[in-house]
């Protein structure tokens, strides 16, 4: 069974992010939304943690890095950007949808 | 696919109502249902009719009213959440002699029930909040 977690909170603020990366089952998938979007940027701890985990689909939702302004070529490599249209889908592909609030 | 969503927080406080409507009007547009929103804690918020809001600004509680409207979705309010903070229907403002309600058209009183049944029921519960 295959889980999408997702992760609204910046990972300077909460430790949010820290406590999915270590619990998520190689093969699942990560989204990052809201403040979320900070753990997947370039030249931050947080973000080489994210960019090492290959064992997870890694993505970020494109609205919320656009209005916090930052842009794909922001982003650690192995990140994919989608918007609401593949965060849907994404939620369709996996069963479990885990909210790390 | 038939989707549930939970919202726990307030409008215009938190980005969590915003993302879950962002969420609701994507999937809906793929052809998805949205089953029920089940709006708890400060969620219940969403649910006022008498918010005024800039006219060049979001109005959330319409938002989703509209939704409904058009998408037939059951927007549902936890009763304890909402009796706490202030929100009523027109019958538990009679049950509680309060004298004014303030409900959005569109929304629903309801229990944790309903938030069961859509985790049961639903293909998917997703979560937003704080």
């Amino acid at each position: 069974m295959s889980t999408l977690h997702l992760v609204n909170k910046s990972p300077f603020e909460k430790d949010a992010f820290d406590s999915c990366l270590r619990h998520a089952l190689p093969g699942s998938a990560v989204l990052l939304i809201e403040d979320g979007i900070y753990g997947a940027l370039q030249g931050t701890a947080p973000g080489d943690c994210f960019g090492q985990a290959t064992e997870l689909q890694r993505y970020v939702l494109v609205e919320d890095l656009r209005a916090r302004g930052f842009g794909a070529e922001h982003l650690v490599v192995g990140v994919q950007v989608i918007d609401y249209e593949g965060f849907v889908d994404l939620a369709v592909a996996h069963e479990l949808v885990q909210s790390w609030l | 696919m038939q989707f549930a969503l939970l919202v726990n927080e307030g409008p215009y406080q938190h980005q969590a109502a915003d993302s879950a409507w962002h969420f609701a009007r994507a999937a809906l547009a793929k052809g998805h249902g949205i089953s029920r929103v089940f709006f708890y804690h400060d969620g219940v918020y969403n649910g006022t009719r008498l918010g005024v809001v800039p006219q060049d600004e979001r109005h959330i509680p319409e938002r989703w009213a509209l939704l409904a409207k058009e998408h037939d979705v059951d927007l549902v309010i936890c009763v304890a959440a909402a009796q706490r903070r202030g929100i009523l229907d027109a019958a538990e403002s009679r049950r509680h002699g309060k004298g004014a309600d303030n409900l959005a058209e569109g929304f629903r009183i309801g229990g944790l029930g309903q938030l069961i049944e859509s985790g049961i029921e639903a293909d998917r519960l997703l979560v937003f909040g704080d």
